[in-house]
C-alpha cells in the first residue's frame, strides 16, 4: 500500500503540496499572531461573522445557478455573473417607479414583493434566452466551444447593460423597515444583514424542496443523470434545462436583491466578483450539489470576511481588506487542487470534470 | 435539420422581427448615434444608417435563404416583407419615444436618435421613409439572392471594401499628406467625412469589376500554395513584405505607428495564448499575468526608484523571461490534473491574484502598489536609445518575427503533435506515450515567455507600469483575437489582431462599443464559424467532421441561375 503510493508520487505532487502546506501554516501563524496579540475584540468577530454570513447567503444564491447547470450540462456557465447583475439592476428600475407611483412609503412589503418577483423574473428571461441561443446549438460541440461562447456572451450582457443604462452607479434606496440594527447584548445587527440571511435561508429551502419532491426536479435530477435515459422515459430533455436556467437566473436575481441590501448601488461590472466567488463556493461545496452550495457558500463568505483580519493581519499585511477578493481566489485554486470533489462532493471525477 | 418547411411568409416575419429587434438594441445601445458624424459617402449616408439597416438587410437574406426554392417575384416580395416587419419595429420604437420619455431608463433613447433613425425628415414623413427603406432594402436582400453567385460576392465584396475605405478615410488621407504626388489623387476622392459620391461610385465599380473578373478564375490559382512556389519568387515575396514592414512607421506617421506597436504586442501575446489555447488546448484566462510579470521585473530592475543599482534593458532582460517562465510553471503545476472549465477558472483566479498583489499595500515598497513604477529603462543598442513610437516598432517587430518563426517552427515539431495529441484526446495521447506533465508545462511556459516579452517591450514603451493596466480585459483581448483569427492559426493571430485592436483605434467611436462587439464576435463566431476567420486546416476538418456531405444550398435550386 504504502509501496504503491510512493511508486506514484512524483516531484509535481510533492511541489504543490509544499506550495499548500505552506499556504497553510501561514494561516495558522497568522491567526495565532493575531489571536494572541488581541487586538480585536469579541465583538468585532462577531459581526464580522454575521456579515460574513449574510455574504454568504448572496453567494448562495446565485452558486444554485452555477451548480444546477453545471450538474445537467457539465459546463460552467460563465455569463451567470451578468444574470445576477441584472437582477438589481432592474430593481432600482423598478424601485424608481414604485417611489414615483408612491407605493414605495405606502405599502414597503408590497413593493418589495414586487421588486423581488420582477428582478427574478427579469433575471429568469436572460438566462432562459441565454440557454436558448447561444447554448443549445451547441451542445454537441467540442468543450472549448460552449466555454467560449459563454464567456463571449458574459461579456456581450455586462457591455449591453453598459450601453442601454449608462456607465454609472445605480443608487438603490433604502426601505424603512431595513434601516437600523438590532442589538442583543453587545452585539450589534444590521437588519439588513438579518434580512439577506434569512432570505437567503428561505429561497434555498425553497429551491430545495423543487429540486428535491417536485416533479420539474425530479427531471432536472434524472436528466443531469443520464439524458438520453431521460428522454427515452419521456422526459422532455431541452425543456427541462430551459427550466433549470430559469430557475438558477431566478435565484440569482433573488440573490441580486439581497446583495443590494448589504451594497446599495446597481453598476454593469457588478457581477463579475460575487459571480466568481459563487463559482468558488459552489466548487467549495461540491459542484452539482444544492445544499454543498449552500454551505460552501457559507464557508467562503465567512472567509472573506473575518479572513482578512484574521491572518493576513496576524502576518503583518497593511490593510488587509485589500486582499480579501485575493482570499477567494486562492480559496478556489486550493480547493481545486486538493480536493476538486469540494466538501460535499460526489464521486465527481475527472471524467465527469 | 427541419422536417418540415414552414410557410416562407412566416418565416420572413419571424426574421424580420428578430432583425428589427437587433436594430433596435443596437440603436438603444448607443452604436448608432454615436456613428453620426461618420459618412460613407459624404452627405449621403453615414454609418449610423449602414448600422440599424445591415440587421434588417442580414435577417431578410437568412429568411429567404432558409425558404425553398421560389418564383423570382415571390423572393422580392418574402425580402420586402420582411424588411418591411424590421423597419417597422424601427418606427415602433420611434413611435413610443416620441410620447414616452425613454431615456429615463435608456440613457441613448435621445431626440437625436430618433432623428437618425428617421432620416431627420419631418415625423410622419420620417417614419414613412423609414418603412420604405425597410422594403427597398429587403428587396435587395431579395434581389441579391436571385443574382448569380458571381455577380452576388462581386457586389457584396465591392460594398464592404468601399464603406471600409470611407471609414478608413482618416488613416488614408492623413498618410497620403505626407506623399506629394498621391495626395492630390486621394483628394479626389474623399472630401472632409467620407467618399465624394462620384469617388465611391468609382471605387464600388472598380473594386465589383476586379472581383468579378476574379471570380471567373478557377479556384485553385486563386489559392497559392506558399510553400510550393519557385524559391526565386517565394524570396521576393519575403523582401517585399520585410521592405513594407520596414517602411511602414515612417510611412504612417507617428500617430498610427503607436497603433500599429499596439497591434504588434498583441500578435507578440497572441502568439503566445496561441499556443497555450490553440495548439494545447488548456484555455488560459489569467494571460495578463505573465504580461504584469514581464513588465513588473523590468520595472523592478531598472527603475532607479526601486533597485538600488538598476540594471539596463538588456540586463534585465534575460532576468524577466525567466521569472515569466518560472510564473508559468508555477501556475502550470497544480493545474496539470484540470481540464476545460476548471482550468479556465483558476486561470483567471491567478491573473486576479496577481493584479490584486501588485495593487496593495503590503507588497507597496517592493512593487509600487497604485502608484506602478515609474522611470523603467529604455532599450539602447551601442549609443542609440530606443524611445519613439517609431523606433520601438522595430523592437516590436523583431519579437514578433523571433516569436512568430519560434511558433512556426514548434507547431510542427514532436512537442507541437504532442500538444496537438493532448488537445484532441488527453487519455490517448498518454496511452501514446506522451508525457503530459512536460507538454502542458511547456506549453505554460512557451506562453508565459512570449507573454512576459511582450511586456518587457510594453514597460519599456510606457517608461511606467500600472496594476491598473494588468486587467481581465487584457487576457479578454488577446483570447478574442485567436478565437476570431483561428485558433491555433498563426497567420490568424495576425488577421485578428489587426481587426480586434487595430480597429477601435482607427475608429474612436468604435472605442467605447469594442467589449460589446467582441461578446457578440465571440458568440457568433462559435455558433457559425468556431474555426476563425484564418483557420488551422487541421483544425477545420476536426470542426466539420460531420459536413463531409455537401449541404444542400450547393445543389443548384430551379432558378434562372446561370452562373454555374
Amino acid at each position: 500500500m504504502l509501496r504503491n503510493w510512493m511508486q506514484r508520487i512524483t516531484l509535481i505532487d510533492i511541489i504543490v503540496w509544499v506550495i499548500g502546506l505552506a499556504i497553510l501554516v501561514g494561516v495558522i501563524w497568522g491567526s495565532i499572531a493575531t489571536l494572541s496579540a488581541g487586538k480585536y475584540s469579541a465583538e468585532t468577530w462577531i459581526n464580522l461573522t454575521i456579515s460574513g454570513l449574510a455574504l454568504g447567503g448572496v453567494y448562495a444564491l446565485i452558486a444554485l445557478g452555477y451548480t444546477l447547470v453545471y450538474g445537467i450540462l457539465r459546463m460552467i456557465n460563465f455569463a451567470h455573473s451578468e444574470v445576477f447583475m441584472s437582477g438589481p439592476f432592474t430593481a432600482t428600475f423598478v424601485a424608481d417607479a414604485l417611489i414615483a407611483v408612491g407605493w414605495w412609503n405606502k405599502y414597503p412589503w408590497l413593493s418589495l414583493l414586487i421588486i423581488l418577483l420582477s428582478a427574478a423574473a427579469v433575471s429568469a428571461g436572460i438566462a432562459f434566452l441565454l440557454e436558448r441561443i447561444a447554448y443549445r446549438p451547441l451542445r454537441t460541440a467540442p468543450r472549448l466551444v460552449p466555454l467560449i461562447t459563454a464567456i463571449g456572451a458574459s461579456f456581450f450582457l455586462q457591455y449591453t447593460f453598459r450601453g442601454l443604462y449608462g456607465s454609472g452607479l445605480k443608487d438603490y434606496p433604502s426601505m424603512e423597515m431595513f434601516k437600523g440594527f438590532w442589538m442583543i447584548g453587545d452585539i450589534r445587527i444590521f437588519r439588513t444583514q438579518a434580512a439577506a440571511i434569512v432570505g437567503a435561508i428561505l429561497m434555498m429551502v425553497v429551491l430545495y424542496s423543487i429540486v428535491q419532491w417536485t416533479k420539474l426536479g425530479k427531471a432536472m435530477r434524472s436528466v443531469s443523470e443520464d439524458k438520453e435515459v431521460a428522454a427515452l422515459m419521456g422526459i422532455d430533455v431541452d425543456k427541462t434545462i430551459s427550466n433549470t436556467f430559469s430557475m438558477g437566473g431566478a435565484a440569482a436575481g433573488v440573490g441580486g436583491i439581497l446583495y443590494l441590501f448589504l451594497f446599495p448601488v446597481a453598476h454593469f461590472y457588478m457581477g463579475f466578483f460575487p459571480g466568481i466567488k459563487a463559482f468558488t463556493a459552489a466548487v467549495l461545496g461540491g459542484i452539482g450539489n444544492v445544499p454543498g452550495a449552500f454551505f460552501g457558500a457559507m464557508l467562503l463568505g465567512l472567509l472573506e470576511s473575518v479572513g482578512p483580519n484574521l491572518f493576513l493581519d496576524g502576518l503583518g499585511v497593511p490593510t488587509p481588506s485589500q486582499l480579501k477578493d485575493a482570499i477567494a481566489f486562492t480559496v478556489l485554486v486550493l480547493i481545486l487542487i486538493f480536493r476538486p470533489t469540494g466538501i460535499l462532493g460526489e464521486k465527481l471525477t475527472q471524467a465527469k470534470a | 435539420m427541419q422536417t418540415q418547411t414552414p410557410s416562407p411568409w412566416k418565416n420572413a416575419i419571424t426574421a424580420g422581427l428578430v432583425g428589427g429587434v437587433v436594430a433596435v438594441l443596437m440603436s438603444l445601445v448607443g452604436m448608432v448615434a454615436a456613428f453620426k458624424e461618420r459618412y460613407i459617402v459624404s452627405g449621403m449616408f453615414t454609418m449610423s444608417q449602414i448600422l440599424f439597416l445591415a440587421p434588417i438587410l442580414l435577417f431578410a437574406y437568412s429568411a429567404i435563404r432558409r425558404t425553398a426554392p421560389q418564383p423570382a417575384h415571390k423572393i422580392i416580395r418574402i425580402g420586402s416583407l420582411s424588411g418591411l416587419v424590421g423597419s417597422t419595429v424601427l418606427a415602433v420604437l420611434v413611435i413610443i419615444g416620441k410620447y414616452v420619455n425613454l431615456r429615463i431608463m435608456f440613457v441613448n433613447a435621445s431626440p437625436e436618435l430618433y432623428g437618425i433613425l428617421t432620416f431627420n425628415q419631418a415625423s410622419v414623413l420620417g417614419l414613412l421613409l423609414l418603412l420604405f427603406m425597410g422594403i427597398v432594402i429587403g428587396a435587395v436582400a431579395g434581389g441579391a439572392y436571385l443574382l448569380p453567385q458571381r455577380v452576388r460576392s462581386a457586389l457584396a465584396q465591392a460594398t464592404i471594401w468601399v464603406c471600409l475605405i470611407g471609414l478608413l478615410r482618416d488613416l488614408i488621407v492623413t498618410v497620403s499628406y505626407r506623399w506629394g504626388p498621391i495626395a492630390g489623387i486621394v483628394k479626389y476622392f474623399f472630401s472632409i467625412s467620407g467618399l465624394k459620391p462620384l469617388g465611391a461610385v468609382f471605387l464600388f465599380l472598380l473594386i465589383g469589376g476586379i472581383n468579378y473578373w476574379r471570380g471567373g478564375k478557377p479556384k485553385s490559382v486563386r489559392t497559392p500554395n506558399f510553400a510550393n512556389q519557385k524559391p526565386l519568387r517565394r524570396w521576393l515575396t519575403l523582401l517585399g513584405a520585410g521592405l513594407i514592414l520596414i517602411l511602414l512607421p515612417s510611412v504612417l506617421g507617428i500617430f498610427f505607428s503607436e497603433i500599429l506597436d499596439n497591434v504588434l504586442m498583441y500578435i507578440l501575446m497572441g502568439i503566445g495564448l496561441n499556443i497555450v489555447v490553440g495548439f494545447a488546448g488548456l484555455l488560459d484566462l489569467g494571460y495578463v499575468a505573465f504580461f504584469a510579470i514581464g513588465a513588473y521585473t523590468m520595472g523592478v530592475l531598472t527603475s532607479p526608484e526601486l533597485a538600488a543599482s538598476p540594471l539596463t534593458y538588456w540586463q534585465a532582460l534575460p532576468f524577466s523571461l525567466t521569472a515569466c517562465v518560472l510564473a508559468g510553471l508555477i501556475l502550470g503545476m497544480p493545474v496539470l490534473k484540470m481540464r476545460g472549465d476548471y482550468l479556465a477558472i483558476v486561470t483567471l483566479g491567478f491573473g486576479e491574484i496577481v493584479r490584486l498583489l501588485a495593487l496593495s499595500d503590503w507588497l507597496r515598497p517592493w512593487l509600487g502598489g497604485t502608484q506602478g513604477i515609474q522611470r523603467i529603462a529604455q532599450p539602447r543598442i551601442g549609443s542609440f536609445l530606443i524611445k519613439t513610437q517609431q523606433e520601438l516598432y522595430f523592437l516590436f517587430l523583431a519579437g514578433v518575427i523571433i516569436v512568430a518563426f519560434i511558433a512556426w517552427r514548434l507547431k510542427d515539431s514532436r512537442l507541437g503533435r504532442s500538444w496537438m495529441a493532448l488537445r484532441e484526446d488527453e487519455d490517448v495521447a498518454r496511452a501514446m506515450g506522451i508525457n503530459h506533465v512536460i507538454t502542458k508545462l511547456m506549453a505554460f511556459a512557451v506562453g508565459a515567455l512570449f507573454s512576459g516579452l511582450g511586456g518587457t517591450i510594453f514597460a519599456a514603451k510606457l517608461t511606467s507600469v500600472y496594476p491598473h493596466s494588468m486587467n481581465f480585459m487584457v487576457s479578454i483581448n488577446v483570447l478574442c483575437l485567436i478565437i476570431i483569427g483561428g485558433m491555433g492559426s498563426i497567420p490568424g493571430v495576425f488577421v485578428g489582431s489587426l481587426l480586434l485592436i487595430g480597429s477601435p483605434e482607427l475608429l474612436r467611436e468604435f472605442a467605447e462599443f469594442r467589449y460589446l462587439v467582441y461578446g457578440a464576435l465571440l458568440v457568433t463566431m462559435m455558433l457559425t464559424r468556431p474555426e476563425g476567420l484564418w483557420p488551422e486546416a487541421r483544425r477545420r476538418l476536426e470542426l466539420h467532421e460531420a459536413e463531409e456531405l455537401p449541404p444542400p444550398e450547393d445543389l443548384q435550386p430551379v432558378t434562372n441561375n446561370p452562373g454555374q
